[in-house]
């Protein structure tokens, strides 16, 4: 049964290329609540402190909290990016993310080139790359931009293609970071309604977030980050109300 | 249905992650397996990056090709009068010689980036890391590919032929490629946690070039050519050099060779295991 398990999660994210001494002084005197020394003497930035939570299948989980608590940082070890430095993360099911939509795009290869691409990035044959063309170039509605390098999109065709793109696939875990918000207001209409049938379709939702509307609207848990750790954990409006 | 041309796939459903027990080895495993069995990314990611660098340009990877036409005729004129070698006898070597060279010696160089040129995709999509050290291997078997005719001209030309020993070639190709690989991997690691290996690594490939046979043949050393396959560099050039235009190669350059690789495999290996898990944070 697709479940998320994280037990005393805990991510470090070590600053390497620190110069002097003297400047590596001055940061860990000046803010003591998140930088820190390691055991073998290295500056480390607490990203995530002590996560322990259990999502279970149907359940949509919001991640609210200011910019740099963590959300993001959060939804990549989910996703399988960072390996925990302690504690224990155990994920079943099938993950799709969200997080980056311009990850792994090629600015001088045509729209259709990437969304090949960006088949063989998931795994998937070239043949079904191919067939996957298709469907993504009408989805986006670029038309004949479908065969011209991305480099010379618009903004909003880029993101419309990187929508498109991306919500090919039908995971179990869905990892969403809140990029999908961009888009013409036609598209949106649309992207909406994919997204929708996306978000139903999977068991799992994790969504990070700044816009309490579609917290309310989409979510059915919230978990609050603060510098790294979990300070609120519960129904939607508990946490929201809380704030 | 959209989706239905995209089933579910039967990845591992269950990832468990525990820092107390890391399962190292397993994960690394799966990580080469996962990479090696999807080439046709690394492939297409290698295909795109000699496309990108050559964008608008008239010859395009071609210029590769050309440059060391010059090199090689330029080098052939020079060095075949100052070693008193008549031009049809230098010139195969010479053609040779620096083909491989350039090879090996941009591999080396390019390995120190395969894992840093990388980091926008290996921060957002979990990816084997396999996968970027094969795309460093492929990018420079490509753009080799561009210099080969150059062989077969020079052949024509010298009107000089290699024997039957010149299917050997095949396995002295796949060793440098399995050597390119674990060197991607390797260097690719340490040139992520520590910024200054790649300038280190740069001058390392300069000095080589001159203390190896590349430009003279290894005859010159006289006696002391028997110390020759220390050098790593020369016994790993040797293997494909010697079947094109020496007429095969000792059995001790092909021990050493394989000896090199296995050396390198090993450390490529230990330390891929051991620090799979950093390269996230390294990058």
């Amino acid at each position: 049964m697709p479940h998320i398990l994280a037990e005393a999660l805990t991510i470090e994210f070590p600053l390497y290329h620190m110069g002097a001494r003297s400047l590596k002084k001055r940061i860990l005197a000046k803010s003591p609540i998140r930088l820190r020394q390691d055991d073998s003497n290295r500056v480390v930035v607490s990203a995530l402190r002590d996560l322990s939570f259990r999502i279970d299948r149907g359940e949509r989980v919001a991640l609210v909290g200011r910019n740099g608590a963590g959300k993001t940082t959060l939804l990549r070890t989910l996703a399988g990016v960072y390996e925990p430095v302690k504690g224990r993360l155990e994920i079943e099911g099938q993950i799709g993310s969200l997080i980056d939509p311009s990850a792994g795009m090629d600015m001088e290869s045509t729209g259709r080139e990437n969304i090949v691409l960006r088949g063989l990035f998931r795994g998937l044959s070239e043949a079904e790359s191919e067939a996957m063309a298709d469907s993504v170039g009408v989805f986006s509605g670029l038309g004949e931009f479908l065969d011209v390098p991305v480099r010379t999109y618009s903004a909003g065709m880029q993101v419309r293609l990187s929508f498109a793109m991306a919500t090919m696939m039908e995971p179990e875990v869905l990892l969403m970071d809140e990029w999908f918000l961009a888009g013409d207001a036609d598209f949106m209409a649309k992207a909406r309604e994919r997204l929708a049938r996306l978000v139903t379709g999977a068991d799992i939702l994790v969504l990070a977030t700044h816009d309490m509307a579609v917290v309310r609207e989409w979510c059915t848990r919230a978990i609050r980050l603060e510098s790294g750790r979990i300070v609120a954990d519960g129904p939607v409006e508990e946490v929201l109300e809380a704030a | 249905m959209l989706d239905a041309t995209l089933p579910r796939k039967a990845s591992p459903p269950v990832q468990l992650r525990d820092a107390a027990r890391p399962r190292r080895r397993a994960v690394a495993m799966e990580d080469l397996a996962t990479g090696l069995r999807r080439w046709r990314l690394p492939a297409a990611l290698a295909r795109l990056d000699i496309r990108n660098r050559y964008r608008g340009s008239v010859l395009g990877p071609f210029w590769l090709t050309l440059s060391t036409a010059v090199m090689v005729v330029g080098l052939g004129f020079l060095y075949s009068s100052l070693f008193k070698l008549t031009l049809a006898d230098y010139l195969p070597f010479i053609a040779v010689s620096l083909i491989v060279w350039t090879l090996i010696s941009q591999t080396v160089t390019d390995a120190c980036t395969s894992l840093t040129s990388a980091e926008g995709i290996i921060r957002q999509l979990p990816l084997p890391f396999t996968v970027h050290a094969l795309r460093c291997v492929f990018r420079n078997a490509l753009i080799t590919a561009h210099s080969l005719p150059l062989v077969f001209l020079v052949f024509l030309a010298t009107g000089t032929l290699p024997g039957p020993e010149v299917v050997l070639l095949i396995p002295g190709l796949a060793l440098i490629a399995v050597n390119a690989f674990f060197v991607a991997l390797f260097l690719g690691m340490l040139c992520a946690r520590f910024r200054d290996i790649a300038p280190i690594v740069s001058s390392v490939m300069q000095l080589a070039f001159f203390m190896s046979p590349v430009i003279w043949k290894p005859e010159l050393l006289g006696e002391r050519a028997v110390w020759l396959p220390l050098n790593p560099f020369y016994a790993l050039m040797e293997t494909v050099r010697g079947p094109l235009v020496e007429g095969g190669v000792p059995g001790i350059v092909w021990l050493a060779a394989v000896l090199y690789t296995l050396l390198i495999g090993t450390a490529a290996l230990a330390f891929f295991v051991r620090f799979r898990g950093r390269i996230a944070f390294w990058v």
